[in-house]
């Protein structure tokens, strides 16, 4: 190709690009600036443009602040024990619907529609069953004899944080199981043929073939799963608002921001929380050497 | 090593039968090929044998011992696929060694067999190599050895060269015979390419639409073909056909077809009319129009350098090919000429494709009959 040509080819590409690179621009780098910036001031909500730098002071106050630790404490549970969960779950719903069961067709629709719902319908549609004293779920367990009086499921300080991860996995295991069937039927049925013909017991087959060939997929659904679950606001917030059993980052930066006005400290939070986002991305992607694996 | 018998296997997929009722008697050390037209359910009926499909109806017996309800993994069967089903997280040394892992064999024994294996296939300088840095071929030796190290009663071979180009094809053609003479282990081999099957079987099984056409060897095959379908599938090129009608003339029974193809049928000739006769390209003859049974226009010729095929047009929906024993001058292509052979290389089918062995087909005088 002549120079000129490939200079008429990138001035091209980039005529594509132009409008993409404006949108992220606009709603992604703009706002993360305004933000960033935000966090080295002392502005108010109420106020914006009345501000002085102050350094790193929200920041210092964000971490000085002992509801903070509570939020990334109960953050880091959330996260850890919900992914976990879905995660196990979803591994086995898709070796389940991967197999050539009758009406799978249907289940795997059918498996789909919890991820459908949005949050907020899901979330009081829980907590209406999880109700004390007119809840199905009470209902139900007093009927079997299970309990003698309703349980306050979500008002209860020691199961709320239960039910958060219990609804979180309700919702979001079709995600889970969507990605990993994706990976699953990815592999060519051929090496599960010949592992059977070689004689290798299936608990072989699944430790040394299915789970190593399904780990850039694993590590791809916990990876968005990681992420979303780390800045997960919706969920707790319309079950327990700012109930501090299970306040998370995302909650805590709101409640600055907005319930106090804050706009400098809530900035620094919001900052916090995406370091920590991507500190831990960071790491899952190095870990599980996801950006290798994919490529192979 | 184990004899293999199939007694009246078949199978459906929902209402679509795939395989009717085959039987088939493999014996011990024998290589046979399995081959037919895509769709024809060779693979399956391979499959079926390997214990991966479980047929709807019949019996499989591997050593003389009913083995249908038994699992693959116990059959004693080794398996290689189109696609080398080679594990791909898995280095070349562990990939031809991954089956010995779980019998409980010291870890030098394994790499004492593996070593072994590779280096009969020539892949001991790849071991710690993944697949997807290997070639086809490579591919392929990796996956023949890690069927190799388990010492399998029977081998089974599913288009095992059908992913890698026509040199290699050859290359690992050779390899898989010279395999078999070392191992003597009975080797089943599907493939939809007859020359692949013509060179390496004992005994060539040809399947069509589920069904056996013809059990026999390269040789019979070829010379003796019991159906239209075996004819036209062995050989390459392919025998040439042409309809034909039979009726009575003033000086007996006699089949006509086109280009004034009249070919005189003596007093023996069978109660079976003939529908169709067929003609393989080398036992045909370019001569002059007037010399020729069968008028025909030479239309193409190609020149392979070793061998010459010529294409004469016989009637418009028909045109015959011919091997030439040397390029025929130029002028003469595009222009009228003849076609002549031997009585005795006509091949005779009945409406039903069935080959008419008596029929009747007289000798003209002076001709030389084929060896």
């Amino acid at each position: 190709m002549s120079a000129k040509l490939a200079r008429r080819d990138h001035r091209a590409a980039w005529l594509f690009l132009l409008p993409v690179t404006a949108v992220i621009l606009l709603v992604a780098v703009w706002p993360l600036a305004r933000t960033f910036y935000f966090s080295f001031t002392n502005a108010y909500l109420d106020d914006p443009s009345a501000y002085s730098i102050v350094g790193f002071d929200n920041f210092i106050e964000v971490v000085t602040d002992h509801s903070w630790w509570i939020a990334v404490k109960n953050t880091l549970v959330f996260t850890v024990i919900s992914v976990a969960i879905e995660t196990v779950l979803g591994l086995a719903i898709a070796l389940l619907l991967n197999s050539a069961i009758p009406g799978r067709g249907l289940a795997r629709a059918a498996i789909l529609v919890p991820w459908a719902i949005p949050v907020v319908v899901a979330t009081k549609m829980w907590e209406w069953m999880l109700n004390d004293q007119f809840g199905v779920i009470n209902k139900i367990l007093s009927g079997l004899g299970l309990v003698d009086h309703g349980i306050a499921w979500t008002a209860s300080s020691s199961l709320i944080m239960g039910v958060v991860i219990f609804v979180d996995v309700w919702m979001t295991t079709p995600f889970m199981v969507l990605l990993i069937l994706a990976g699953l039927q990815l592999i060519s049925p051929e090496i599960f043929e010949a592992a059977e013909v070689d004689g290798i017991p299936a608990w072989k087959r699944f430790w040394s073939i299915t789970l190593p060939m399904l780990r850039p997929a694993i590590g791809v659904a916990v990876l968005f799963r990681v992420l979303d679950a780390l800045r997960m606001f919706d969920l707790a917030y319309v079950l327990a608002a700012s109930n501090e059993n299970v306040m998370t980052v995302s909650i805590y930066a709101r409640d600055r921001l907005i319930s106090f006005q804050e706009l400098g400290v809530g900035s620094a939070a919001s900052t916090w929380v995406f370091l920590l986002v991507a500190l831990v991305a960071i790491i899952i992607i190095g870990v599980l050497r996801l950006d290798r694996a994919t490529g192979a | 090593m184990a004899s293999v018998s199939l007694q009246s296997v078949s199978k459906n997929f929902g209402t679509h039968a795939v395989i009717h009722a085959v039987d088939l008697q493999i014996e011990d050390g024998e290589f046979v090929v399995f081959v037919g037209p895509s769709g024809c359910g060779k693979s399956t009926l391979l499959r079926i044998v390997a214990g991966l499909v479980a047929p709807s109806n019949g019996v499989v017996a591997i050593g003389g011992e009913d083995v249908t309800e038994v699992p693959a993994s116990r059959r004693g069967v080794a398996f290689v696929f189109q696609s080398y089903a080679l594990y791909p997280h898995m280095s070349v040394a562990r990939n031809i060694g991954f089956a010995l892992e779980t019998l409980g064999l010291a870890k030098d024994v394994v790499n004492q067999k593996v070593l072994a294996v590779a280096r009969m296939l020539k892949v001991d300088h790849l071991m710690d190599r993944r697949p997807r840095e290997l070639s086809g071929g490579q591919r392929q030796r990796v996956a023949i050895g890690r069927a190799l190290v388990r010492q399998p009663e029977i081998f089974l071979f599913d288009e095992p060269l059908s992913n890698l180009d026509s040199d290699l094809r050859m290359e690992m053609r050779l390899e898989i015979a010279r395999l078999h003479k070392d191992v003597k282990t009975t080797m089943i081999y599907v493939t939809h390419d007859q020359s692949e099957a013509m060179t390496l079987a004992d005994r060539i099984v040809v399947l069509n639409q589920g069904r056996i056409e013809q059990v026999g060897t390269p040789r019979e095959l070829y010379h003796a073909p019991d159906n239209r379908f075996v004819a036209g599938f062995i050989g390459s090129p392919r025998m040439n056909f042409m309809s034909v009608s039979s009726h009575m003339a003033a000086d007996g029974p006699q089949i006509a077809g086109a280009g004034h193809l009249i070919l005189a049928l003596d007093a023996s000739a069978d109660e079976t009319p003939v529908a169709e006769i067929g003609i393989r390209p080398e036992n045909l003859r370019l001569v002059d129009q007037e010399e020729g049974r069968i008028r025909c226009i030479l239309e193409r010729v190609e020149d392979l350098g070793h061998e010459h095929f010529g294409y004469c047009r016989i009637s418009d929906d028909t045109v015959w090919v011919i091997r030439l024993p040397q390029a025929p001058l130029p002028d003469r292509i595009g222009k009228p000429a003849g076609l002549d052979f031997p009585a005795s290389a006509v091949f005779a089918f009945a409406a039903d494709g069935r080959r008419i062995l008596s029929a009747g087909l007289k000798d003209q005088a002076g001709e030389a009959s084929l060896p």
